[in-house]
């Protein structure tokens, strides 16, 4: 079995009062897309930069790629690229000359591979402009370039479609997909859990600095989440009394797992005299299994 | 698009390389500010004080005022410009969180800080070096011990370059970095005998004036220029150095620790 290309063991990280991290264990193979969920503050940030030797955690251990992130930070370092959450950049430099500072960081020299990832990212046009010039948009696709200019095959990306319009979000996904298709490893969190769920094939969700739910997306689905049927009732009361609940905008919804539910159902919305008005089905989704893991954890 | 290849192949510019050449970038973009402002106010130190003070003081028996003060203003020049390039550069950084693209390569604490300090030394010696030369046709300057200038202005420059990673670090506001400025490394400077010999001091500032270490690092270059000095330069060399090696060891201890940096 290959070495995987994240592995975190019993991590702690503490901030005064606030346990940040309260004995993480995760592993994330290589060539993953890998969704890192959770509400503010469950810890997926401070993580994120334990990861990349930002925060230095009071116990356990990370590796990237088999390096340690502490004892072989060199190395750790190469393998891995981070999209910071916070739109920084440095105001002195063009895009190009900050992607050369960066590679060169890394002790590489990468101009052609630099063309390659301002295309990429339509940054072609905007690659001699300052930063200051740049759009929130722009400033952003630099980010994601200022993090692959090494090419790591472990890519992070830290809520990198927050505040981004539609096109901007798209064409990033895009780029990322061919990233993971490529071969990189991909790990993302994210509050847009649409995308997390078109995206990731497997999501570890946190919660007070511990994991609480860590599978496959397709698993995660089936296991938490329900279908439910919505209903529109003539005598929701009725409804409420046979196991439904009703919603602020009238509506009483039924949960259920298997599809021959609804007949049932249905029959005895018929007999208890209901009076069915309008229905539609829900799909389950990822929403509900965060919500649903969120309140059992 | 891109294919997952091997990484490119490593050239000779290394991280620290590239982090000096950025820091050495940063200034030099904007040099009329950084360069050319600081040269402007010694000059225009040296026209005030050399004009009303020329005929009345001599120094050292036959030095002439203005003579005596560009040693000291080139000197005061190149410390200030130390300070304030890697303190500037670095709480810039952290306040607009840009610091993050210097921490998450594989750079070393030890590179980080020479990167920061070599190039705080490198600005330092350009406006020493502006300063001296728009100096040199107004006065009359001996250069008696170049090797004495050289070393007082590397030690001197390295030491407020990493007084400034100290402050850059320690400061979350710029309020107290400019605080350090003005509380602690202007009085000092200025009162390290930059604009006077201290034998012209009552005897109670002459001790004050022995235990600031920028005395030392002033009387030591100007004896480069004349050959003459308030203390023998011996024994300013080991004030400075000591001086120095404390600095580091104490700019590096926090830099190994994360200090502010990496939480």
């Amino acid at each position: 079995m290959s070495l995987p290309a994240i592995r975190v063991s019993a991590l702690t990280k503490r901030y005064g009062g606030l346990q940040a991290l309260a004995g993480v264990d995760l592993e994330i193979r290589q060539g993953e897309f890998f969704g890192l969920l959770g509400p503010n503050g469950a810890g997926k940030t401070t993580l994120i930069s334990a990861l990349a030797g930002l925060v230095r955690p009071d116990g356990g251990r990370l590796e990237v790629m088999g390096h340690d992130v502490v004892a072989d930070y060199r190395q750790a370092r190469r393998a891995l690229g981070v999209v910071p959450q916070e739109l920084v950049f440095d105001p002195f430099f063009s895009v190009r000359e900050l992607l050369r500072i960066q590679a060169g960081y890394f002790g590489l020299r990468a101009d052609a591979w630099i063309d390659e990832i301002l295309e990429g990212l339509g940054l072609t046009a905007k690659a001699n402009v300052n930063m200051r010039a740049l759009s929130g948009g722009m400033k952003r696709r630099v980010l994601v370039a200022q993090a692959l200019v090494h090419r790591p095959p472990v890519i992070v990306l830290d809520e990198p479609t927050a505040g981004v319009d539609v096109e901007l979000r798209q064409g990033l996904w895009q780029f990322v997909r061919k990233l993971n298709e490529a071969g990189h490893t991909i790990v993302l969190t994210t509050h847009y859990l649409e995308e997390a769920e078109t995206l990731c094939g497997r999501i570890a969700m946190l919660k007070s600095g511990r994991v609480v739910a860590l599978d496959t997306t397709a698993n995660l689905l089936e296991r938490f989440a329900t279908h439910t049927l919505h209903t529109r009732l003539a005598q929701p009361q009725i409804g409420v009394a046979l196991g439904g609940r009703a919603d602020e905008d009238g509506w009483v919804d039924f949960a259920f797992d298997q599809f021959a539910e609804v007949e049932v159902l249905l029959a005895r919305l018929r007999e208890a005299g209901a009076g069915l008005q309008e229905m539609r089905l829900g799909e389950p989704d990822l929403e509900r299994v965060f919500v649903e893991v969120m309140q059992r954890a | 698009m891109p294919e997952l290849l091997p990484p490119p192949r490593e050239s000779a510019l290394t991280g620290f390389r590239t982090l000096l050449h950025k820091e050495v970038l940063r200034f030099w973009k904007v040099g009329f500010q950084t360069v050319l402002a600081p040269v402007l106010n010694a000059m225009l130190f040296l026209l005030i004080f050399s004009h009303v003070l020329d005929r009345h003081v001599t120094v050292y028996g036959e030095v002439s005022y203005g003579s005596f003060l560009v040693p000291g203003l080139v000197m005061m020049s190149l410390l200030q410009n130390a300070f304030a390039n890697s303190s500037s550069s670095l709480i810039q950084s952290k306040i607009t969180g840009n610091i993050i693209f210097m921490l998450l390569p594989p750079l070393s604490y030890r590179e980080f800080y020479a990167a920061y300090v070599l190039a705080s030394v490198l600005r330092g010696l350009l406006v020493g070096v502006g300063v001296l030369l728009v100096a040199w046709p107004l006065v009359d300057l001996p250069f008696v011990h170049p090797l004495w200038i050289l070393v007082f202005a590397l030690l001197g420059g390295a030491i407020l370059g990493s007084l400034g990673v100290i402050a850059g670090i320690w400061a979350d506001k710029f309020d107290q970095l400019a605080g350090f400025q003005n509380f602690l490394i202007l009085p000092l400077t200025m009162l390290s005998g930059v604009f006077y010999s201290i034998h012209s001091l009552p005897a109670l500032w002459q001790r004050i004036s022995h235990a600031n270490p920028f005395f030392y690092m002033i009387d030591g270059f100007r004896y480069g220029f004349f050959g003459h000095s308030d203390v023998s330069p011996w024994l300013s060399l080991a004030v400075v150095g000591v001086s120095f090696v404390l600095l580091t060891a104490l700019t590096l201890a926090l830099l190994a620790r994360g200090y502010k940096l990496r939480t």
